[in-house]
């Protein structure tokens, strides 16, 4: 017999509040870690979607950013994982799900979907950076090692898996290899994020999320959300670079001690410039195309009206009508879109829009998976959700603003070790 | 080869492969072993005889130690009063566990209501639970298959494999899902599957003091549940999500869904 207690919190109770004819099971039971995941894998995928933009179809302009973007994306690959285990119920259980996947779900083949993206931007960057690698053993095995090279020279030794060949041919091998890599990681990370909108777009008991657009709306909004972070970071990053340049905290700067000696501050800056303008003309396209699917599907939705619609149009432009149209489309898609096609963009300009447009596709995450459950599968009751701000408890840390800032710092830690090992920012043609 | 003869045994390879790949799907052993073709579960709710007493819930409660007191229960109870003005107002505060004592309509945030009797077209009462569906949405959507039909049509959760995604409370068009508040993994009705699969009766109809929820094998013709069935005007809740759902309903009308 389960002991009785006083009064016992069931999941979700802690923050739903329902109003009018509610289930009596009803509660929001998918919250913030769920906004979180399409939104994190989004960035890994718009991140490898904009590298492979450069290798694969030789958008040079792109070149230092497609570089960037890459390990960015590696060190974003774990944490779109995190947020799906904080939500789980039997975290411990989770690899349940690659023992036995039962394939009906949309869920099940999450494990081998990312498994195979991962060994894919795995394997890309190796080869993007064999040279790279090959060359630092060589280099660090003649010279007098000081403190983290040290550590940096057996990792090294790992890492090139032993195939030390810098041959000409060898050389070319990778490169055909990287861009074949960077050809099949596209399909893949649209599948790895078309997929995240299949989740939710197949579930036909919510009426808002029921639609086929979900997995393309969700792919565009990717691809926009993980640019504009590319763009965002390369920027920051290489402000920091230009920093710490001139200070000598060459901790900032592992590409220092890569080798790579012709770092100016102007250098930097110029580079900086170029590549964030260039990309934002990217960024404008796949905005556009993101904004387009969006409309496309309210309108349908307005204008099918199946029975759904009455209470679907209550959340829509009533209830939801802040987070919807000023925040999501107003601040997170008109306002940037406006800033980056007026003439004389500047760095800090297209940054203020990346922010912007970032915070655009994070609304629009919520939008769905928290607005899709305000509202009861009776048509005749709304629930509201509260982010759970101070946790009193495990459940309210993992699924409340605790638990979302620990989602969103991570990749940033994991970028700064990653980093260390595979510059992201080095220049010259040591790596592809 | 000559390209006939490699058309030739192509096809011949082709067919060969065909025939044993459907002897292979004729003997699948889990659809010999899964099929009882004497038994299927299925559940009548005769809700002109509910009152709203919100026995059953308690004895389900009880029954299946779901804590009584945490707001989340395996059958309940929903009051459906239709105003003389067109307006319809639904409640079922605590699942109706405590019963429909009073004309206070409970609206969550938006507080409570006093329904006046004069105003009141007509009320009635409707029990949900589970309706262990034919193609249940749960069971397809569970990604590690902790959520699984039995072969005499009840849908089961594993707590000892469910992960507790939630993706079954997302996917049931009916709400009748939930996280348990102890176990921490997804639950609902079984149908009291460890007492009916002993010849027992289910703690909710068993506790029904006006008779009004009767489990039954639906493919006995001379059980109870299965002639209403066949005999009487019944409806099923929301068909149009296609789950075929297996409890039928004696007094639907429109308003309910
Ligand atoms: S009513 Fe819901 S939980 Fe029950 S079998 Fe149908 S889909 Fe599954
Ligand atoms: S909560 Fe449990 S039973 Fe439900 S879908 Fe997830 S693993 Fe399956």
């Amino acid at each position: 017999m389960v002991e009785q207690v006083a009064h016992m919190m069931v999941h979700g109770e802690a923050w739903t509040v329902k109003e009018l004819f509610v289930l009596p099971n009803e509660y929001v039971y998918w919250s913030i870690q769920i906004v979180l995941y399409p939104y994190m894998t989004g960035l890994v995928a718009g991140a490898f979607v904009l590298s492979s933009l450069y290798h694969v179809f030789g958008v040079e302009k792109l070149k230092e950013i497609a570089r960037f973007a890459l390990v960015f994306s590696f060190a974003l690959l774990p944490v779109a994982m995190m947020p799906l285990l904080l939500h789980l119920q039997q975290p411990f259980r989770g690899i349940h799900v690659m023992m036995t996947p039962h394939f009906t779900s949309a869920i099940s083949a999450f494990g081998i979907v990312f498994m195979t993206y991962a060994c894919i931007v795995g394997s890309e960057i190796w080869f993007v950076y064999r040279q790279f690698i090959v060359e630092s053993i060589n280099r660090l095995e003649k010279k007098e090692r000081r403190g983290i090279e040290n550590m940096l020279l057996p990792i090294y030794k790992v890492v090139s898996l032993g195939a030390r060949d810098l041959s000409p041919e060898a050389l070319k091998a990778d490169h055909k290899a990287v861009k074949f890599l960077a050809g099949l990681g596209i399909p893949v990370a649209c599948f790895l994020h078309g997929y995240a909108g299949f989740i939710f777009g197949s579930v036909k008991a919510n009426a808002l999320w029921m639609t086929p657009l979900m997995p393309v709306i969700f792919i565009m909004s990717a691809v926009v959300s993980g640019i504009a972070l590319c763009i965002l970071c390369y920027a920051i990053f290489m402000g920091l670079r230009r920093w710490a340049l001139p200070r000598g905290k060459t901790h900032f700067l592992p590409d220092h001690w890569a080798g790579a000696t012709e770092l100016t501050p102007e250098g930097l800056h110029s580079m900086q410039d170029y590549e964030t303008k260039m990309t934002s003309k990217y960024l404008l396209i796949f905005m556009t195309l993101a904004i387009t699917l969006e409309l496309l599907d309210i309108i349908f939705r307005g204008y099918t009206a199946v029975r759904s619609w009455d209470i679907v149009r209550e959340v829509i432009y009533q209830r939801d009508f802040f987070k919807i149209f000023v925040l999501q489309y107003g601040f997170g898609n008109a306002l940037p879109f406006i800033m980056l096609l007026l003439p004389g963009l500047t760095t800090r300009r297209a940054c203020v829009a990346c922010v912007l447009v970032l915070f655009g596709v994070l609304m629009m995450r919520w939008n769905v998976v928290i607005g899709g459950q305000a509202f009861s599968l009776t048509f005749d009751g709304f629930m509201e959700y509260h982010l759970p701000i101070i946790p009193y408890d495990m459940e309210t840390f993992k699924e409340g603003l605790g638990g979302a800032l620990l989602v969103a710092v991570t990749p940033f830690v994991i970028f700064y070790f990653i980093n260390m090992i595979f510059p992201a920012f080095i220049t010259d043609d040591k790596a592809h | 080869m000559k390209r006939r003869d490699f058309l030739k045994s192509t096809a011949v390879f082709v067919a060969g492969a065909s025939v044993s790949l459907s002897a292979l799907e004729l003997v699948d052993p889990k659809e010999v072993l899964a099929s009882r073709p004497e038994l299927r579960w299925g559940f009548l709710v005769d809700t002109h005889k509910c009152v709203g007493c919100g026995m059953c819930v308690k004895a389900c409660k009880l029954e299946n130690d779901i804590p009584y007191d945490a707001n989340v229960t395996r059958t309940w109870v929903e009051r459906y009063a239709m105003m003389k003005n067109g307006e319809v107002i639904k409640d079922s505060p605590k699942g109706a566990r405590d019963g429909f004592t009073s004309k206070l309509v409970d609206q969550g945030e938006a507080g409570t209501r006093l329904l006046r009797d004069k105003d009141i077209a007509q009320a009635f009462f409707v029990p949900k639970l589970c309706n262990h569906c034919t193609l249940p949405a749960c069971v397809q959507v569970c990604p590690v298959g902790a959520t699984y039909k039995t072969a005499d049509g009840v849908v089961l959760v594993d707590r000892k494999w469910c992960i507790g995604c939630g993706y079954c409370i997302m996917g049931c068009p009916y709400g009748v899902r939930f996280f348990h508040p102890v176990v921490h993994t997804a639950d609902k009705c079984t149908f009291c599957y460890h007492r009916i699969s002993k010849g027992g009766n289910t703690a909710c109809a068993q506790a029904c003091p006006f008779g009004a929820r009767t489990i039954g094998n639906l493919r006995d013709p001379n059980d109870p549940v299965a002639k209403a069935v066949l005999n009487e005007r019944v409806g099923i809740l929301r068909a149009e999500y296609g789950t075929k759902p297996n409890v039928y309903y004696i007094g639907l009308n429109k308003e309910v869904h």
